[in-house]
């Protein structure tokens, strides 16, 4: 009788915590919903994690790197005047099918046309579909250096740019760059659905999307035409997982795989777990505190570099950042090719520090303003602690420093019209390109336009070093310019870098060939389930 | 009933007039404005910050801009989120379900519990276990949700393995949505195993969110009851020799019940602004979340439409609360 009773109370308990058995499936923990499904207008990592793994760009980045190698087209040549790119594209490259759309042909050139009249012709008839602001695309500075693209044959595409630019094809692998099936937009503008293109997406990537569900999941599954050859993981589900505690606690029940962004409480227990192993190397980013060059007392490098050695770098980072971030010597990040390893940091030294203030007329310190951004990012997870700490070190050689914030859109349009005498921000950057930090962030033009440059920083030994390398297409050159570039950074001390922050991932000892990406990107082709 | 039922319903008109300003006023008074937040540290030039203002016709003055909300409105048109781009009705459709599942669990949940307990308490009025349960659902009452989410978690899910983390079903599911129910449509899909994941998925965020409500439900049955116990007829019928049992439940209970349908009611509300909390934790896919994600991204369509489908829907329940108390109690008439 008890028998009877108990072997279907079994059954339910069973088939309670029961998972149905399936081939090789990889779980991400990620950590928000994507914007939409067309990378072109994304401004965030999320919503590119999401669209990275569905859409092939003309060229990628290297998994794990940023060295730039052949996506969609397998090689390119380059005019001598560095103006005229010929692209050659792969031949037999297969698009993803759904419900609405099934193709009748490969990728081709028209597919790469679309991506770039899309965002950049107004008059093209997707220009303004689901949104018209394509960011990334405006922010690297295709709309002026976009001469004509055209279509050779079926297979090659030709760019003619108005000037030389080194870092163009970096700009290319970069997720925005994304490419759509002309074919399928064309069938959902005749059907009068143009949105579903950014919805209901069809790549050519390694993955296909299967079923999203807002704030739920996102599941793909293993494209087996996919040029590169079919992923070694059959389905890739996004589960996504907003609180990072919660995150934490589903990687350690085998919940999920992979985690982005932990909590840096945390870590010490991932690092004891026997089933999860932290992955870290410094992301390409930085955190550093501006100073206004064109504001007194800041146009004097005497007073910058005062302050520099007037604030204890080492005990920021290790109170602010805990194992999360080393600190910063250069403006780039030292997993960036041309960071210049022999530059040394300005020490620690009040003594010196006040010494300097006095030579510069400021024996008793002055009164400055201090500018603290109100949000968290991962180049600095709490400004606000940090200007405190600097408050205190600038206080000890007689400067009065005063805490200011705003609201984040506010703070930073302020801060880029320069209203500032010292302000915290940082950046992560785009296409691994040195230029995208030192000419974007530091570069003249940048500094007249209200532009990402709020150091007003504008020196011309600095700005024709930056300036050549932007031009030079021999990298070895590009490195020797911008090595150069970074000794005078320091001489002329703009900023006080503060750190760069470092990457943790941690993964379940079951995955294997997972690699960070420098970007902070989350991308599984090539990806394995032991 | 009639008459009632339009004088209510006619009241409705203004108060939801009044939802639309007060959102549409209080949205624009978080500083900063949707298109800068979209970019980030990155920045956006003032030319292409000018031209999407226009676009999005945020450089109306906000009188005409409100009109213009309200005449969409008047044609069921809630507005497309600015981040995903989507129907604002499309985004509260698929998520609204999800809501409305784990809120009705978490407040069957607090009925199941906590209208026996209080019953139980009134009956023993001042023994120990009345203090126990008293005292209990004051605990309960003042437990932060995300403490007291995280809590469970640890020890539910990490700890002994009992329940699921979070989200509403495992991930290796794959279940259609047609009414978006999960519980309904795992079984429409005749998947047993799936259904039981949901159901698992349910019990920690349904425990969490229902924790506020069973602790009000308990103390107003217990203080209902026990004012109904003092009652002359309940005497009368104890002298008459009914049981004990038939008194407290047919006699007392139906006598009590208008206040706590009325906290019933209120409950309702309360569900779905604790669902915000609830929901971020356990990674539920419901409105709530959705609704913070839209005060980051300062999403004007996706506030403004979320709070007044929310607060329709609560006013629509709160009308059917009234209407019900003439059900239970035939001395409560609507006429006049």
């Amino acid at each position: 009788m008890s028998y009877n009773r108990t072997l279907p109370a079994l059954a339910i308990v069973a088939a309670l915590f029961a998972t149905p058995v399936s081939a090789k499936t990889l779980v991400f923990c990620s950590e928000g919903s994507p914007e939409n499904f067309y990378p072109g207008i994304n401004t965030t990592g999320t919503s590119f994690d999401a669209n990275s793994q569905i859409y092939s760009r003309i060229v990628d980045f290297e998994r794990g790197t940023t060295n730039v190698v052949p996506g969609l087209a397998e090689k390119w040549d380059i005019s001598a005047d560095g103006t005229v790119y010929t692209f050659h594209l792969r031949k037999g490259v297969k698009w993803h099918s759904n419900a609405n759309f099934k193709p009748t042909r490969d990728l081709n050139a028209d597919d790469i046309l679309f991506m770039f009249e899309r965002q950049w012709k107004e008059s093209n008839p997707y220009f303004k579909v689901t949104s018209s602001n394509h960011s990334y695309f405006n922010d690297m500075g295709m709309p002026k250096l976009l001469k004509s693209v055209e279509k050779v044959d079926d297979y090659t595409v030709k760019v003619t740019l108005n000037a030389p630019e080194a870092p163009f094809l970096s700009d290319l692998a970069m997720e925005y760059a994304g490419v759509q099936s002309k074919e399928y937009a064309d069938a959902m503008m005749k059907a009068g659905t143009p949105e579903k293109v950014d919805q209901e997406p069809i790549g050519s990537g390694p993955f296909y999307l299967v079923q999203y569900q807002k704030d739920a999941i996102i599941r793909y599954k293993a494209f087996p035409q996919f040029w590169g050859g079919k992923a070694a993981i059959d389905d890739l589900i996004f589960s996504i997982t907003p609180d990072a505690s919660v995150r934490w606690a589903k990687l350690q029940k085998g919940e999920c795989h992979v985690m982005p962004y932990p909590n840096p409480a945390d870590l010490d227990a991932m690092r004891k777990d026997p089933n999860v192993t932290v992955l870290e190397q410094p992301g390409l980013n930085i955190g550093y505190l501006a100073y206004n060059t064109t504001k007194k007392p800041f146009d004097d490098v005497r007073v910058r570099k005062a302050v520099n050695m007037a604030m204890n770098k080492k005990a920021i980072v290790d109170a602010v950042f805990l194992s999360s971030g080393v600190p910063a010597i250069n403006p780039i990040p030292p997993t960036m090719w041309s960071y210049n390893k022999s530059i040394k940091d300005d020490p620690y030294d009040p003594a010196a520090a006040k010494k300097l203030l006095a030579e510069a007329g400021y024996p008793n310190g002055f009164e400055t303003d201090l500018w603290a951004m109100p949000v968290q990012r991962p180049y600095n997870p709490n400004a606000k602690r940090i200007a405190e700490l600097m408050q205190a070190d600038l206080a000890k050689v007689g400067i009065q420093a005063k805490i200011v914030s705003y609201e984040w859109g506010e703070y930073r349009k302020r801060a880029q019209a320069g209203e500032h005498q010292m302000a915290q921000l940082g950046w992560t950057g785009d296409n691994g390109d040195p230029d995208n930090f030192l000419n974007t962030l530091l570069g003249c033009a940048s500094a007249k336009s209200n532009g990402s440059n709020i150091a007003k920083f504008c020196y011309q030994p600095f700005e024709d070093l930056v300036q050549k390398a932007k031009t030079t297409s021999d990298q070895a050159e590009r490195t020797k310019l911008y090595e150069q570039a970074q000794v005078i950074f320091k001489e002329q001390a703009p900023w006080f870098t503060i750190a760069h922050s470092v990457q943790l991932k941690p993964v379940r000892k079951e995955v294997v060939g997972f690699k960070l990406s420098p970007f902070g990107r989350h991308t599984f082709y090539g990806v394995d389930i032991k | 009933m009639l008459r009632f039922l339009f004088t209510r319903v006619s009241l409705v008109i203004p108060t939801f007039i009044g939802i639309t300003l007060l959102v549409f006023v209080l949205v624009r008074l978080i500083p900063g404005d949707p298109i800068e937040t979209m970019a980030g540290e990155r920045g956006i030039s003032s030319e292409e910050h000018a031209r999407l203002v226009h676009e999005y016709g945020f450089d109306k003055p906000v009188i005409v801009q409100y009109g213009l909300y309200l005449s969409r409105l008047v044609r069921g048109d809630l507005g497309r989120s600015i981040v995903t781009h989507k129907t604002v009705i499309e985004e509260f459709g698929s998520l609204f379900p999800a809501t409305v599942e784990l809120s009705l669990c978490a407040l069957m949940f607090a009925l199941l519990v906590g209208i026996p307990v209080g019953i139980i308490a009134a009956v023993r009025r001042n023994s120990i276990f009345d203090q126990g349960i008293m005292g209990l659902s004051l605990t309960g009452y003042s437990m932060p949700i995300f403490w007291w989410g995280l809590l469970l978690i640890l020890l539910f899910s990490v700890q002994l393995g009992w329940t699921p983390v979070s989200g509403r079903i495992a991930v290796l599911y794959f279940v259609e949505a047609k009414t978006g129910f999960l519980l309904i449509d795992t079984l429409l899909a005749g998947d047993i195993p799936a259904f039981w994941s949901a159901v698992s998925h349910l019990i920690l965020p349904a425990i969490v969110l229902g924790t506020v409500p069973l602790a009000v439900i308990a103390r107003m049955t217990r203080s209902a009851m026990l004012e109904v116990l003092g009652e002359d007829y309940i005497r009368t019928a104890r002298a008459k020799g009914l049981s004990s049992f038939r008194v407290v439940t047919v006699h007392a209970f139906r006598n009590a019940l208008i206040p706590i349908v009325t906290v019933i009611g209120l409950q309702m509300g309360v569900l779905f602004t604790g669902a915000i909390l609830t929901e971020t934790i356990f990674s539920w896919p419901g409105v709530g979340k959705w609704l913070i994600d839209g005060i980051a991204r300062r999403d004007y369509p996706v506030l403004q439409g979320g709070t007044l489908l929310i607060g329709s829907i609560i006013m629509a329940i709160n009308l059917i609360v009234d209407m019900t108390y003439g059900l239970i109690n035939p001395r409560i008439r609507h006429q006049r």
